[in-house]
């Protein structure tokens, strides 16, 4: 028989050698690098990014609109990689370099996507273009040998209530044929 | 200024260019702008001009109303009813108030209060607190203690009408029109219209069509959720709110909280969404404003997306019944409709005009009756009333057509007296490639296309109280001020176009400033009326100030000021072009700093149809025309939507690029409609079974079809734009085109939305018919 006596009830060193340590439910000090600085803040462990971003961080770019990883509206990127910020504690994310919309130009100059997007009216309300941009950008940095079937695998688990999803397809094909002959 | 005798005699470009312009004379006042040339002599005016504000909207820089964060701001919850129907018999906050985050609470639904202590459906409001954070709100609201006593419910609409359904009010608190129609248990109603000898109709008819169409339960889904922030003070309020209409909500708050007009502003500059429901004040601002004024500090409510779901609106459910007789060639001799449509504990579930004014026919009978049921209220949705109603009627044309062995073109060329529509028609088959058509159901094999169309009906509708002001600066800048919002149709940019137009400037040159009851009050952004509203106001304040500078510019060069134009940044001669002065510089000669006018809208030229208050309608209602091409797996019953061709008038279009985007807009959400969205209502809880967005099922990418947009220019001659709506006309033929199209594919109709795959098959004959198992 295996005596898992020690790890339910024993004493308190054994179980700081099993787990973790824990943290909360008061607010904890973390770091986290958004758009390249780092920002430290206070956050109770039941956080999502999401909200550190919106909260405490102030950068309302990021939308939430289904609060459960069903629309997408609030996608920004970790380490380059489009996740839900909605399905993420802030205190999982680590050290990973987390890009919001705020962070996507370089100063004044707009990505190709987010240019696009303005001339092609890949936009109505607005509520869910700044996580359809970072999902169209994040395709664009990994290739600019874009379908329009690849754009639509990239923004397939968004949501467009206004129906900008044919705008957003040709804008992000056009950003993609002018990031190729431009650069 | 505006008298009787300072009418003139003004001529206008009228009909739709595509066929050939004509000319309309209109009397017009004298401080009304010189009619506007058709859109091909424009500079700005009928340009595809990128959305003004779509760099704030890339960035994430735009401010929506969940983004709004004032100093010392308190998040606000609400306790939601978990009972369908029920009566509080006591309800206790004191454990709430002691929670050490919490500033305030109240009490929404008292015992004996007005409405008797009841709730009536599972999401509504009993109680709110407000607290230092949303976390500590939530954890407060479970603090509460009511005691429920629950009261017999119904949560179905077919039973609601029976003689033994439970009832969802007695005849003293049941919601009524000004028609003071009867209330017989659940039922309200009818609404009744008609012309003509329904019967005599009949009797003459040669054939007749009669169907029974069901139509479900859609919510509006607007991604931003329903979000205030309310800021009472002792010298008045402000509230920020996620609204269609500041000005429309100014005056609810005015008169729900006895303050002066004066005394409330309204803000919104972002607005993410709103396809009807947030056309009024909303129980969840009434209430951060009352918390608000107990807390004495700002209060923010943001709905998370069940509350969403669950109470913010939705568009009716309803169930109709249509008849139509004709002769043999086509000639209509009767139409009768009668419907049953449930808002749940409101009213607002008919289902429009479409089967009384879309063809002329002498004989018409509609009756329209309102079911109550134990579920939230419904609201007006993208083309209210029509939408679900063109549903129906738009098949049982078609099934017209077919009876008639008339292609349903031809049919409708017979019966349709509308030119507008006619060469929607001719325009729209010609590019969906009509003539291919095949007989119904003539594909071999269980994968079957078909092809269909349906047409829309919907007013040109306008809100005469709707005014705009233009200023410019002595450094030769310019604004256009007015209280009408963004809801995302671009509303800012086509008042820039509007008004640099006028002065000869470009669109970026002109700051938009709206969305705040402190600028002259504009119009709601609903029933497709904003752009027909507030446009012409915006020429004649901007035509005004331009007069008043031109006396400035006629002084400097000195010619009389009637001759000069204002074109590519210049003020020039208009008889000798090498006269001429910079916008900029004329400024500079200005007396004051800024000189400024306010126009109202002015009755359309021609008169309106209808006038009801502030709202009114055109003489010539908008059509459209919309054509799908879809395939049908008839072994599995999905249905895809391949293509469709949306030929649609608005006027004179005043940005076609703004304009594709309402229209794929229309049609993506009339394929939602058609196809996958569904407030699933468990009738023995009546508890919503998919409040959320996972379960109820939206269009994606995956499902969005090629859209081609075609938009005539059609002229009247009626305003100083000439500019109509487009947002509801361009969802309200959606649903029966993608209808027609799957009878011409599997020969078989689908009479009920929607038209799921467990639809299709039962349709198909292939599975026993869900609805009617239980």
């Amino acid at each position: 028989m295996i005596d898992t006596a020690a790890t339910i009830t024993g004493n308190a060193e054994a179980a700081q050698i099993v787990g973790p340590p824990t943290r909360g439910p008061q607010p904890v000090s973390i770091t986290l690098n958004v758009n390249g600085a780092e920002r430290t803040l206070q956050v109770e462990p039941r956080m999502t990014l999401a909200e550190a971003l919106r909260g405490p961080l102030r950068l309302t770019g990021t939308k939430v609109a289904c609060n459960r990883g069903a629309c997408s509206a609030c996608t920004v990127w970790l380490d380059g990689a489009t996740v839900c910020s909605c399905m993420l504690l802030a205190l999982d994310v680590g050290t990973r370099r987390v890009t919001t919309i705020e962070g996507l130009a370089h100063g004044d100059v707009l990505h190709p996507v987010q240019a696009a997007f303005i001339e092609h009216d890949a936009l109505q309300c607005g509520f869910c273009t700044p996580g359809m941009v970072l999902s169209c950008a994040a395709l664009l940095e990994r290739t600019s040998d874009v379908t329009a079937e690849d754009v639509r695998a990239a923004i397939s688990g968004h949501y467009c209530r206004c129906g900008t999803y044919p705008h957003v397809v040709a804008a992000t094909l056009a950003a993609a044929s002018t990031r190729k002959s431009g650069t | 200024m505006t008298t009787n005798e300072t009418l003139h005699t003004a001529v206008f470009p009228s009909g739709i260019a595509s066929v050939g312009l004509g000319e309309v004379t209109r009397q017009i006042a004298a401080d009304e702008p010189p009619p506007l040339p058709p859109n091909a002599q424009l500079a700005v005016i009928g340009k595809s001009t990128p959305r003004l504000n779509g760099r704030a909207k890339v960035t994430g820089a735009i401010r929506y109303t969940v983004d709004v964060v004032l100093p010392g701001m308190l998040e606000g919850r609400m306790l939601r009813s978990p009972l369908p129907h029920a009566m509080i018999r006591a309800i206790d906050v004191s454990a709430a108030t002691r929670h050490p985050g919490v500033r305030t609470v109240l009490a929404v639904v008292r015992p004996g209060d007005a409405t008797g202590g009841i709730v009536r459906y599972i999401g509504a409001p009993v109680a709110a607190v407000a607290a230092t954070s949303r976390a500590a709100a939530d954890e407060a609201l479970r603090l509460i203690q009511i005691d429920y006593q629950s009261l017999p419910f119904v949560a179905d609409m077919d039973a609601a009408r029976g003689p033994d359904a439970a009832l969802v009010y007695d005849s003293v608190s049941a919601p009524h029109t000004h028609a003071a129609q009867p209330l017989n248990g659940n039922v309200r109603g009818p609404a009744t219209t008609s012309r003509g000898d329904v019967v005599a109709g009949f009797a003459g008819a040669e054939t007749i069509v009669e169907g029974e169409y069901r139509t479900h339960v859609q919510t509006h889904c607007c991604l931003e959720p329903h979000a205030v922030v309310a800021d009472w003070r002792a010298d008045g309020l402000t509230v920020y709110l996620s609204t269609q209409f500041t000005a429309g909500v100014r005056h609810d708050l005015a008169e729900a909280f006895g303050l002066p007009l004066n005394r409330v502003r309204v803000v919104v500059d972002g607005m993410g969404g709103g396809f009807g429901s947030k056309s009024a004040l909303g129980n969840y601002a009434h209430i951060a404003v009352t918390l608000s004024r107990q807390a004495k500090v700002p209060v923010r409510i943001i709905l998370d997306r069940q509350e969403e779901q669950m109470d913010s609106g939705n568009r009716p459910e309803t169930l109709q019944s249509v008849r139509i007789g004709a002769r043999r060639d086509g000639t209509l001799t009767a139409i009768s409709l009668t419907s049953y449509g449930s808002a749940g504990v409101a009213l607002g579930a008919g289902v429009g005009n479409v089967a009384e004014s879309l063809y002329p026919c002498p004989n018409f009978e509609g009756a329209q009756y309102d079911v109550f049921i134990n579920a939230g209220p419904g609201s007006a949705m993208r083309g209210p009333g029509n939408t679900p109603g063109a549903f129906g009627f738009e098949q049982a044309i078609d099934e017209l057509a077919g009876r008639l062995a008339l292609d349903p073109l031809v049919l409708r060329d017979r019966i349709d007296a509308s030119p507008v529509r006619r060469e929607e028609r001719r325009l729209g088959a010609e590019r969906i490639g009509w003539q291919q058509r095949h007989a119904p159901g003539a594909d071999r094999g269980p994968v079957k296309r078909g092809l269909g169309m349906a047409q829309s009906l919907w007013g040109a509708n306008v809100q005469i109280n709707s005014a705009c002001e233009v200023r410019v600066m002595r450094d030769g800048s310019v604004e256009v001020l007015s209280s009408v919002q963004d809801i995302g149709t671009g509303v800012g940019t086509i008042l820039a176009q509007t008004v640099a137009e006028v002065f000869g400037l470009r669109p970026e040159e002109i700051t938009v400033r709206i969305g705040d009851t402190d600028f002259p009050a504009g119009p709601p952004s609903y029933g497709s009326r904003t752009t027909a509203s507030i446009t012409p106001p915006a020429r004649t304040a901007a035509w005004r100030v331009l007069q008043s500078l031109y006396r400035e510019a006629a002084a400097v060069l000195n010619v009389a000021s009637e001759k000069l134009v204002a074109h590519d940044g210049r003020i020039v001669v208009g008889d000798d072009p090498s006269r001429s002065i910079a916008f900029r510089e004329a400024c500079t000669h200005l007396r004051t700093d800024s000189i400024s006018a306010v126009a109202s809208r002015s009755d359309d030229y021609g008169g309106f149809g209808r006038r009801m208050g502030d709202a009114a309608t055109a003489m010539q209602d908008l059509g459209g025309v919309q054509f799908a091409e879809v395939v049908v797996d008839t072994e599995t019953g999905i249905i895809r939507v391949e293509r469709v061709v949306a030929v649609q008038d608005c006027g004179r279009p005043m940005n076609p690029l703004l304009i594709e985007s309402q229209v794929q807009g229309g049609v993506l959400m009339g394929i939602s409609y058609a196809l996958f969205e569904e407030r699933i209502l468990d009738r023995n809880t009546g508890h919503m079974v998919n409040p959320n967005l996972e379960q109820y099922k939206l269009v994606g990418v995956r499902e969005a079809p090629t859209i081609d947009v075609v938009v005539l220019e059609n002229y009247q001659g009626n305003s100083a734009t000439d500019a109509y709506g487009i947002a509801e006309p361009s969802n309200i033929a959606t649903a029966p085109a993608i209808a027609n199209a799957v009878y011409n594919a599997v020969g078989v109709r689908v009479r009920t939305l929607p038209m799921t795959p467990a639809t299709v098959l039962a349709a198909l004959g292939k599975i026993p018919d869900p609805e009617r198992q239980q």
